[in-house]
Protein backbone atom coordinates (compact mmCIF):
# COMPACT_ATOMS: atom_id res chain seq x y z
CA UNK A 1 0.00 0.00 0.00
CA UNK A 2 2.92 2.36 0.59
CA UNK A 3 5.05 1.78 -2.49
CA UNK A 4 2.54 3.01 -5.05
CA UNK A 5 -0.02 5.80 -5.16
CA UNK A 6 -3.60 4.69 -4.69
CA UNK A 7 -5.43 5.57 -7.94
CA UNK A 8 -2.11 6.68 -9.46
CA UNK A 9 -2.13 10.30 -8.22
CA UNK A 10 -0.12 11.35 -5.17
CA UNK A 11 -2.04 12.43 -2.09
CA UNK A 12 -1.29 16.14 -2.47
CA UNK A 13 -2.67 16.17 -6.01
CA UNK A 14 -5.79 14.33 -4.93
CA UNK A 15 -6.34 16.83 -2.09
CA UNK A 16 -6.10 19.71 -4.57
CA UNK A 17 -8.58 18.04 -6.93
CA UNK A 18 -10.90 17.15 -4.04
CA UNK A 19 -10.95 20.76 -2.86
CA UNK A 20 -11.83 21.86 -6.41
CA UNK A 21 -14.65 19.29 -6.58
CA UNK A 22 -16.16 20.59 -3.33
CA UNK A 23 -16.09 24.21 -4.53
CA UNK A 24 -17.57 23.05 -7.83
CA UNK A 25 -20.46 21.40 -5.98
CA UNK A 26 -20.97 24.54 -3.89
CA UNK A 27 -21.17 26.74 -7.03
CA UNK A 28 -23.01 24.57 -9.59
CA UNK A 29 -21.89 25.18 -13.17
CA UNK A 30 -18.92 27.38 -12.24
CA UNK A 31 -15.53 26.25 -13.62
CA UNK A 32 -13.01 25.79 -10.81
CA UNK A 33 -9.36 26.02 -11.93
CA UNK A 34 -7.08 23.17 -10.88
CA UNK A 35 -3.49 22.21 -11.58
CA UNK A 36 -3.88 19.31 -13.97
CA UNK A 37 -1.22 16.57 -13.80
CA UNK A 38 0.44 14.57 -16.52
CA UNK A 39 -1.33 11.25 -16.79
CA UNK A 40 0.01 8.11 -18.48
CA UNK A 41 -2.32 8.57 -21.43
CA UNK A 42 -2.77 11.20 -24.14
CA UNK A 43 -4.99 14.27 -23.54
CA UNK A 44 -7.65 13.14 -25.99
CA UNK A 45 -8.21 10.13 -23.73
CA UNK A 46 -9.88 12.14 -21.05
CA UNK A 47 -7.16 12.98 -18.57
CA UNK A 48 -9.50 15.44 -16.84
CA UNK A 49 -12.09 12.77 -16.24
CA UNK A 50 -9.39 10.33 -15.16
CA UNK A 51 -8.06 12.76 -12.56
CA UNK A 52 -11.55 13.41 -11.18
CA UNK A 53 -12.21 9.65 -11.03
CA UNK A 54 -8.87 9.14 -9.26
CA UNK A 55 -9.85 11.72 -6.62
CA UNK A 56 -13.28 10.19 -6.09
CA UNK A 57 -12.76 6.41 -6.19
CA UNK A 58 -12.45 4.24 -3.09
CA UNK A 59 -11.47 0.56 -3.16
CA UNK A 60 -15.15 -0.29 -2.52
CA UNK A 61 -16.33 1.19 -5.81
CA UNK A 62 -17.53 -0.57 -8.93
CA UNK A 63 -16.31 1.40 -11.91
CA UNK A 64 -17.67 1.65 -15.44
CA UNK A 65 -16.25 3.59 -18.39
CA UNK A 66 -18.18 4.46 -21.51
CA UNK A 67 -16.84 6.00 -24.66
CA UNK A 68 -19.69 7.45 -26.75
CA UNK A 69 -21.97 4.90 -25.17
CA UNK A 70 -19.69 1.88 -25.65
CA UNK A 71 -17.79 -0.02 -22.95
CA UNK A 72 -15.49 -1.82 -25.37
CA UNK A 73 -13.49 0.90 -27.16
CA UNK A 74 -9.71 1.04 -26.66
CA UNK A 75 -10.16 4.22 -24.62
CA UNK A 76 -12.80 2.73 -22.29
CA UNK A 77 -10.97 -0.56 -21.82
CA UNK A 78 -7.71 1.20 -21.09
CA UNK A 79 -9.14 3.56 -18.45
CA UNK A 80 -11.02 0.69 -16.82
CA UNK A 81 -7.91 -1.45 -16.52
CA UNK A 82 -5.90 1.57 -15.31
CA UNK A 83 -8.14 1.88 -12.24
CA UNK A 84 -8.40 -1.88 -11.73
CA UNK A 85 -4.63 -1.84 -11.45
CA UNK A 86 -4.04 1.36 -9.48
CA UNK A 87 -7.14 1.57 -7.24
CA UNK A 88 -8.10 -2.10 -6.98
CA UNK A 89 -11.70 -1.31 -7.90
CA UNK A 90 -14.15 -3.76 -9.36
CA UNK A 91 -15.23 -2.88 -12.88
CA UNK A 92 -18.43 -3.53 -14.76
CA UNK A 93 -20.14 -2.75 -18.04
CA UNK A 94 -23.61 -2.78 -16.45
CA UNK A 95 -24.85 0.74 -15.72
CA UNK A 96 -27.01 -0.48 -12.84
CA UNK A 97 -24.05 -2.15 -11.09
CA UNK A 98 -21.64 0.79 -11.26
CA UNK A 99 -21.11 3.24 -8.39
CA UNK A 100 -18.84 5.52 -10.42
CA UNK A 101 -19.22 5.91 -14.19
CA UNK A 102 -16.69 7.82 -16.26
CA UNK A 103 -18.08 8.89 -19.58
CA UNK A 104 -16.98 10.40 -22.83
CA UNK A 105 -19.79 12.09 -24.76
CA UNK A 106 -22.89 10.25 -23.50
CA UNK A 107 -25.22 9.93 -20.53
CA UNK A 108 -26.41 6.35 -20.00
CA UNK A 109 -30.01 5.64 -21.04
CA UNK A 110 -30.74 3.90 -17.75
CA UNK A 111 -31.70 6.63 -15.23
CA UNK A 112 -28.93 6.99 -12.62
CA UNK A 113 -29.59 6.73 -8.89
CA UNK A 114 -28.54 8.57 -5.74
CA UNK A 115 -25.88 5.90 -5.19
CA UNK A 116 -24.04 6.75 -8.40
CA UNK A 117 -21.53 9.36 -9.56
CA UNK A 118 -21.14 10.33 -13.21
CA UNK A 119 -17.73 11.72 -14.25
CA UNK A 120 -17.54 13.46 -17.63
CA UNK A 121 -14.44 13.82 -19.77
CA UNK A 122 -14.49 17.39 -21.07
CA UNK A 123 -12.37 18.66 -23.98
CA UNK A 124 -13.43 22.35 -23.92
CA UNK A 125 -15.07 23.43 -20.65
CA UNK A 126 -15.69 27.06 -21.60
CA UNK A 127 -19.01 27.49 -23.44
CA UNK A 128 -18.07 31.07 -24.37
CA UNK A 129 -14.65 30.18 -25.79
CA UNK A 130 -15.70 30.28 -29.44
CA UNK A 131 -17.05 33.79 -28.89
CA UNK A 132 -14.10 35.05 -26.86
CA UNK A 133 -10.65 33.45 -26.84
CA UNK A 134 -9.34 35.29 -23.77
CA UNK A 135 -9.86 33.53 -20.45
CA UNK A 136 -9.80 36.86 -18.56
CA UNK A 137 -12.73 38.03 -20.69
CA UNK A 138 -14.83 34.88 -20.41
CA UNK A 139 -14.33 34.95 -16.62
CA UNK A 140 -15.63 38.52 -16.63
CA UNK A 141 -18.58 37.55 -18.83
CA UNK A 142 -19.55 34.77 -16.41
CA UNK A 143 -19.16 37.05 -13.40
CA UNK A 144 -21.45 39.66 -15.00
CA UNK A 145 -23.84 37.03 -16.44
CA UNK A 146 -23.12 38.53 -19.85
CA UNK A 147 -24.63 35.76 -21.91
CA UNK A 148 -26.27 37.85 -24.63
CA UNK A 149 -23.66 36.92 -27.27
CA UNK A 150 -24.37 33.25 -26.66
CA UNK A 151 -28.02 33.78 -27.48
CA UNK A 152 -27.07 35.80 -30.55
CA UNK A 153 -24.97 32.91 -31.83
CA UNK A 154 -27.79 30.42 -31.31
CA UNK A 155 -30.21 32.80 -33.01
CA UNK A 156 -27.88 33.14 -35.99
CA UNK A 157 -28.23 29.37 -36.33
CA UNK A 158 -31.97 29.78 -36.55
CA UNK A 159 -31.84 32.47 -39.20
CA UNK A 160 -29.34 30.45 -41.23
CA UNK A 161 -30.77 26.94 -40.86
CA UNK A 162 -34.32 27.51 -39.67
CA UNK A 163 -33.44 25.74 -36.43
CA UNK A 164 -30.61 25.65 -33.88
CA UNK A 165 -27.94 23.59 -35.65
CA UNK A 166 -25.83 22.92 -32.54
CA UNK A 167 -26.40 19.25 -31.84
CA UNK A 168 -23.49 18.42 -29.47
CA UNK A 169 -22.17 20.32 -26.44
CA UNK A 170 -25.40 22.26 -26.49
CA UNK A 171 -25.07 25.00 -23.84
CA UNK A 172 -27.15 24.93 -20.68
CA UNK A 173 -27.89 27.32 -17.83
CA UNK A 174 -27.49 25.96 -14.33
CA UNK A 175 -29.91 27.07 -11.60
CA UNK A 176 -30.56 30.27 -13.53
CA UNK A 177 -26.98 31.43 -13.06
CA UNK A 178 -23.99 29.93 -14.91
CA UNK A 179 -23.98 28.98 -18.58
CA UNK A 180 -22.19 25.64 -18.79
CA UNK A 181 -20.83 23.33 -21.47
CA UNK A 182 -22.26 19.85 -20.83
CA UNK A 183 -19.29 18.30 -22.75
CA UNK A 184 -19.93 16.95 -26.27
CA UNK A 185 -22.95 14.86 -25.36
CA UNK A 186 -25.68 14.85 -28.02
CA UNK A 187 -28.38 17.37 -27.18
CA UNK A 188 -30.67 14.34 -26.88
CA UNK A 189 -28.96 13.80 -23.50
CA UNK A 190 -29.39 17.37 -22.25
CA UNK A 191 -32.69 16.81 -20.42
CA UNK A 192 -31.03 14.05 -18.36
CA UNK A 193 -28.59 16.62 -16.90
CA UNK A 194 -31.40 18.28 -14.98
CA UNK A 195 -32.80 16.95 -11.73
CA UNK A 196 -30.54 13.89 -11.90
CA UNK A 197 -30.34 11.81 -8.70
CA UNK A 198 -26.60 11.16 -9.18
CA UNK A 199 -23.73 13.59 -8.60
CA UNK A 200 -22.29 14.87 -11.91
CA UNK A 201 -18.63 15.90 -12.06
CA UNK A 202 -16.86 17.36 -15.10
CA UNK A 203 -13.09 17.26 -15.62
CA UNK A 204 -11.13 19.05 -18.34
CA UNK A 205 -7.45 18.03 -18.24
CA UNK A 206 -5.80 20.17 -20.87
CA UNK A 207 -7.91 23.21 -19.92
CA UNK A 208 -7.47 22.51 -16.18
CA UNK A 209 -11.07 23.00 -15.07
CA UNK A 210 -13.42 21.07 -12.83
CA UNK A 211 -17.12 21.79 -12.51
CA UNK A 212 -20.07 20.00 -11.02
CA UNK A 213 -23.80 19.53 -10.76
CA UNK A 214 -25.12 18.36 -7.39
CA UNK A 215 -28.10 15.99 -7.52
CA UNK A 216 -31.48 17.56 -8.36
CA UNK A 217 -29.90 20.66 -9.85
CA UNK A 218 -32.03 22.55 -12.35
CA UNK A 219 -30.35 22.60 -15.76
CA UNK A 220 -32.03 24.28 -18.72
CA UNK A 221 -30.90 24.13 -22.36
CA UNK A 222 -30.70 27.62 -23.85
CA UNK A 223 -33.51 28.33 -26.27
CA UNK A 224 -36.01 30.90 -27.51
CA UNK A 225 -39.74 31.25 -27.07
CA UNK A 226 -40.36 30.82 -30.82
CA UNK A 227 -37.74 28.06 -31.12
CA UNK A 228 -37.94 25.89 -28.02
CA UNK A 229 -35.19 23.38 -27.32
CA UNK A 230 -35.78 19.92 -28.76
CA UNK A 231 -33.91 16.80 -27.62
CA UNK A 232 -33.78 15.26 -31.07
CA UNK A 233 -32.45 11.92 -32.25
CA UNK A 234 -32.56 9.86 -35.43
CA UNK A 235 -36.21 9.04 -36.18
CA UNK A 236 -35.77 5.26 -36.15
CA UNK A 237 -35.99 2.22 -33.91
CA UNK A 238 -32.87 0.40 -32.79
CA UNK A 239 -32.21 -2.30 -35.40
CA UNK A 240 -31.04 -4.73 -32.72
CA UNK A 241 -33.31 -4.20 -29.71
CA UNK A 242 -36.22 -2.22 -31.19
CA UNK A 243 -35.83 0.58 -28.61
CA UNK A 244 -37.78 3.71 -29.44
CA UNK A 245 -36.41 5.87 -26.67
CA UNK A 246 -32.61 5.54 -26.95
CA UNK A 247 -30.00 7.61 -28.76
CA UNK A 248 -29.00 5.88 -32.00
CA UNK A 249 -25.78 5.62 -33.97
CA UNK A 250 -25.93 5.04 -37.70
CA UNK A 251 -23.79 2.06 -38.68
CA UNK A 252 -22.70 1.27 -42.24
CA UNK A 253 -23.18 -2.46 -42.80
CA UNK A 254 -21.78 -3.20 -46.28
CA UNK A 255 -20.24 -1.73 -49.44
CA UNK A 256 -23.68 -1.29 -50.99
CA UNK A 257 -24.53 1.52 -48.62
CA UNK A 258 -26.61 -0.66 -46.35
CA UNK A 259 -27.01 0.91 -42.96
CA UNK A 260 -28.78 0.44 -39.70
CA UNK A 261 -29.48 2.37 -36.55
CA UNK A 262 -28.40 0.91 -33.23
CA UNK A 263 -28.38 2.11 -29.63
CA UNK A 264 -25.26 4.12 -28.87
CA UNK A 265 -25.50 2.84 -25.26
CA UNK A 266 -24.27 -0.74 -25.73
CA UNK A 267 -25.16 -1.88 -22.21
CA UNK A 268 -28.72 -0.61 -22.63
CA UNK A 269 -29.06 -2.40 -25.97
CA UNK A 270 -27.61 -5.67 -24.65
CA UNK A 271 -29.86 -5.63 -21.61
CA UNK A 272 -32.91 -5.11 -23.82
CA UNK A 273 -31.89 -7.95 -26.14
CA UNK A 274 -31.26 -10.20 -23.15
CA UNK A 275 -34.79 -9.39 -22.02
CA UNK A 276 -36.11 -10.65 -25.36
CA UNK A 277 -36.52 -7.44 -27.37
CA UNK A 278 -35.57 -7.89 -30.99
CA UNK A 279 -35.12 -5.30 -33.75
CA UNK A 280 -35.62 -5.76 -37.49
CA UNK A 281 -31.87 -6.09 -38.18
CA UNK A 282 -31.18 -8.59 -35.38
CA UNK A 283 -29.92 -11.95 -36.57
CA UNK B 1 3.79 13.09 25.40
CA UNK B 2 4.96 13.81 21.88
CA UNK B 3 3.68 10.44 20.68
CA UNK B 4 0.26 11.05 22.17
CA UNK B 5 0.00 14.43 20.48
CA UNK B 6 0.91 13.08 17.09
CA UNK B 7 -1.09 9.85 17.09
CA UNK B 8 -4.61 9.77 15.69
CA UNK B 9 -3.71 10.30 12.04
CA UNK B 10 -4.96 8.11 9.22
CA UNK B 11 -3.71 4.49 9.45
CA UNK B 12 -3.70 4.08 5.69
CA UNK B 13 -3.83 7.65 4.38
CA UNK B 14 -4.72 6.96 0.72
CA UNK B 15 -7.63 4.70 1.61
CA UNK B 16 -8.81 6.59 4.72
CA UNK B 17 -8.76 9.88 2.86
CA UNK B 18 -10.58 8.38 -0.13
CA UNK B 19 -13.42 7.22 2.14
CA UNK B 20 -13.43 10.42 4.16
CA UNK B 21 -13.55 12.51 1.00
CA UNK B 22 -16.58 10.61 -0.26
CA UNK B 23 -18.37 11.43 2.99
CA UNK B 24 -17.49 15.12 2.64
CA UNK B 25 -18.41 15.15 -1.05
CA UNK B 26 -21.76 13.46 -0.45
CA UNK B 27 -22.43 15.96 2.34
CA UNK B 28 -21.56 18.98 0.17
CA UNK B 29 -23.54 17.56 -2.77
CA UNK B 30 -26.60 16.84 -0.62
CA UNK B 31 -26.96 19.72 1.83
CA UNK B 32 -28.42 18.67 5.16
CA UNK B 33 -27.82 14.96 4.68
CA UNK B 34 -25.81 13.62 7.62
CA UNK B 35 -22.84 11.40 6.74
CA UNK B 36 -20.64 9.16 8.87
CA UNK B 37 -16.95 9.93 8.64
CA UNK B 38 -14.01 8.36 10.43
CA UNK B 39 -10.31 7.77 10.25
CA UNK B 40 -8.76 10.49 12.41
CA UNK B 41 -8.66 10.89 16.18
CA UNK B 42 -7.42 14.45 16.67
CA UNK B 43 -6.63 16.00 20.06
CA UNK B 44 -9.50 17.60 21.98
CA UNK B 45 -11.47 19.69 21.38
CA UNK B 46 -11.51 18.71 17.69
CA UNK B 47 -14.09 16.09 16.76
CA UNK B 48 -13.07 13.02 14.79
CA UNK B 49 -15.19 14.35 11.94
CA UNK B 50 -13.40 17.72 11.86
CA UNK B 51 -10.02 16.01 12.16
CA UNK B 52 -10.83 13.65 9.30
CA UNK B 53 -11.92 16.55 7.07
CA UNK B 54 -8.73 18.46 7.84
CA UNK B 55 -6.48 15.47 7.10
CA UNK B 56 -8.37 14.80 3.87
CA UNK B 57 -8.29 18.32 2.45
CA UNK B 58 -5.46 20.27 4.07
CA UNK B 59 -1.74 20.54 3.40
CA UNK B 60 0.97 23.16 2.96
CA UNK B 61 -1.21 24.91 0.33
CA UNK B 62 -4.17 25.52 2.65
CA UNK B 63 -3.92 28.08 5.46
CA UNK B 64 -6.09 27.09 8.44
CA UNK B 65 -7.65 29.37 11.05
CA UNK B 66 -8.08 27.72 14.46
CA UNK B 67 -10.87 29.65 16.18
CA UNK B 68 -11.14 30.03 19.95
CA UNK B 69 -10.89 26.77 21.91
CA UNK B 70 -9.73 24.89 18.82
CA UNK B 71 -6.43 26.75 18.98
CA UNK B 72 -4.42 24.61 21.40
CA UNK B 73 -0.78 23.53 21.40
CA UNK B 74 -1.87 19.91 20.89
CA UNK B 75 -4.06 20.77 17.91
CA UNK B 76 -1.32 22.92 16.42
CA UNK B 77 1.26 20.16 16.81
CA UNK B 78 -1.09 17.52 15.41
CA UNK B 79 -2.00 19.56 12.34
CA UNK B 80 1.61 20.54 11.73
CA UNK B 81 2.70 16.91 11.83
CA UNK B 82 -0.12 15.43 9.74
CA UNK B 83 -0.85 18.24 7.27
CA UNK B 84 1.94 20.82 7.36
CA UNK B 85 -0.76 23.44 6.87
CA UNK B 86 0.20 26.98 7.87
CA UNK B 87 -1.94 28.61 10.55
CA UNK B 88 -3.42 32.01 9.86
CA UNK B 89 -6.14 34.45 10.83
CA UNK B 90 -9.65 34.33 9.37
CA UNK B 91 -8.99 36.78 6.53
CA UNK B 92 -6.39 34.54 4.85
CA UNK B 93 -7.87 31.17 5.72
CA UNK B 94 -8.96 28.52 3.24
CA UNK B 95 -10.31 26.45 6.12
CA UNK B 96 -11.45 27.55 9.55
CA UNK B 97 -12.42 25.29 12.42
CA UNK B 98 -14.06 25.97 15.77
CA UNK B 99 -17.38 26.42 17.52
CA UNK B 100 -19.97 28.63 15.84
CA UNK B 101 -19.47 31.43 18.36
CA UNK B 102 -15.69 31.27 18.12
CA UNK B 103 -15.81 31.44 14.31
CA UNK B 104 -17.75 34.74 14.34
CA UNK B 105 -17.89 37.21 12.69
CA UNK B 106 -18.48 35.71 9.24
CA UNK B 107 -17.58 39.06 7.67
CA UNK B 108 -13.94 38.30 8.48
CA UNK B 109 -13.55 35.50 5.90
CA UNK B 110 -12.85 35.67 2.16
CA UNK B 111 -16.01 35.03 0.12
CA UNK B 112 -14.23 34.72 -3.24
CA UNK B 113 -14.17 37.25 -6.06
CA UNK B 114 -16.72 37.70 -8.89
CA UNK B 115 -14.31 36.00 -11.30
CA UNK B 116 -13.08 33.38 -8.80
CA UNK B 117 -15.92 32.71 -6.36
CA UNK B 118 -14.18 29.46 -5.36
CA UNK B 119 -11.51 31.44 -3.50
CA UNK B 120 -13.51 31.46 -0.30
CA UNK B 121 -13.17 29.91 3.13
CA UNK B 122 -14.75 26.59 4.06
CA UNK B 123 -15.78 26.75 7.72
CA UNK B 124 -15.79 23.57 9.79
CA UNK B 125 -18.23 24.20 12.60
CA UNK B 126 -17.95 22.00 15.69
CA UNK B 127 -21.45 21.26 16.91
CA UNK B 128 -22.69 19.76 20.18
CA UNK B 129 -25.51 18.16 18.24
CA UNK B 130 -26.31 17.47 14.63
CA UNK B 131 -29.80 16.31 13.75
CA UNK B 132 -32.01 16.24 10.68
CA UNK B 133 -34.52 18.61 12.27
CA UNK B 134 -34.78 22.36 12.47
CA UNK B 135 -34.15 24.79 9.65
CA UNK B 136 -35.56 23.98 6.21
CA UNK B 137 -33.09 23.75 3.33
CA UNK B 138 -33.82 24.03 -0.39
CA UNK B 139 -31.65 24.28 -3.44
CA UNK B 140 -29.17 22.29 -5.55
CA UNK B 141 -28.56 18.84 -4.10
CA UNK B 142 -31.93 18.68 -2.35
CA UNK B 143 -34.86 16.87 -3.97
CA UNK B 144 -37.61 18.93 -2.39
CA UNK B 145 -36.48 20.03 1.02
CA UNK B 146 -34.22 18.91 3.85
CA UNK B 147 -34.02 19.87 7.49
CA UNK B 148 -30.95 20.35 9.63
CA UNK B 149 -30.13 21.62 13.11
CA UNK B 150 -28.29 24.87 12.40
CA UNK B 151 -26.78 27.24 14.95
CA UNK B 152 -28.95 30.02 13.45
CA UNK B 153 -30.65 30.88 10.16
CA UNK B 154 -30.08 34.59 9.46
CA UNK B 155 -26.34 34.22 8.83
CA UNK B 156 -26.97 31.54 6.18
CA UNK B 157 -29.63 33.63 4.48
CA UNK B 158 -27.19 36.56 4.26
CA UNK B 159 -24.54 34.18 2.92
CA UNK B 160 -26.96 32.83 0.27
CA UNK B 161 -27.68 36.38 -0.81
CA UNK B 162 -24.03 36.72 -1.85
CA UNK B 163 -24.23 33.82 -4.34
CA UNK B 164 -22.17 32.91 -6.35
CA UNK B 165 -19.81 34.40 -3.76
CA UNK B 166 -20.01 33.18 -0.20
CA UNK B 167 -18.80 30.78 2.44
CA UNK B 168 -19.35 27.03 2.57
CA UNK B 169 -20.00 25.23 5.85
CA UNK B 170 -19.31 21.77 7.20
CA UNK B 171 -20.96 20.89 10.52
CA UNK B 172 -18.99 18.35 12.52
CA UNK B 173 -20.29 16.37 15.48
CA UNK B 174 -18.43 13.32 16.78
CA UNK B 175 -18.08 10.92 13.86
CA UNK B 176 -20.72 12.62 11.71
CA UNK B 177 -20.96 15.65 9.50
CA UNK B 178 -23.30 17.57 7.25
CA UNK B 179 -22.68 20.50 4.94
CA UNK B 180 -24.32 23.70 3.82
CA UNK B 181 -22.87 25.22 0.66
CA UNK B 182 -23.57 28.84 -0.27
CA UNK B 183 -26.19 27.70 -2.80
CA UNK B 184 -28.65 26.50 -0.14
CA UNK B 185 -31.68 28.56 0.79
CA UNK B 186 -32.39 28.37 4.50
CA UNK B 187 -35.69 29.15 6.18
CA UNK B 188 -36.55 28.81 9.82
CA UNK B 189 -38.94 25.88 9.91
CA UNK B 190 -41.03 23.88 7.49
CA UNK B 191 -44.22 25.45 8.83
CA UNK B 192 -42.91 28.93 8.04
CA UNK B 193 -41.72 27.81 4.64
CA UNK B 194 -45.21 26.58 3.74
CA UNK B 195 -46.75 29.84 4.95
CA UNK B 196 -44.21 31.72 2.83
CA UNK B 197 -45.00 29.71 -0.28
CA UNK B 198 -48.69 30.29 0.29
CA UNK B 199 -48.06 34.01 0.07
CA UNK B 200 -47.17 33.85 -3.63
ZN1 LIG C 1 -30.68 -1.18 -29.05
Amino acid sequence: MTDYNFAYLDEQTKRMIRRAILKGLAIPGYQVPFASREMPMPYGWGTGGVQVSAAVLTPDDTFKVIDQGADDTTNAVSIRSFFERTAGVETTTATTEASVIQTRHRIPEEPLTEDQILVYQVPIPEPLRFLEPRESETRKMHSLEEYGLMHVKLYEDISRHGHIATSYAYPVKVEGRYVMDPSPIPKFDNPKLSDMAAIQLFGAGREQRIYALPPYTQVVSLDFEDHPFEASKADHLCGLCDATDSYLDEVIMDDQGGRMFVCSDTDYCEARRAAGHKGKDAA
Amino acid sequence: MQARKLSGGFDTPPVNSAHAFRAVMEAMARPGQIQDISGAQPPAPLSNAAGSVLLTLCDTDTPIYLAGDADTDDVRAWLAFHTGAPLTGPSHSMFAVGSWDALMPLSGYPIGTPEYPDRSTTLIVECAELEATGATLRGPGIKSEATLSLPETRAFQSNRALFPLGLDFIFACGDRLAALPRSTEVSRSSREAVAHEGAF
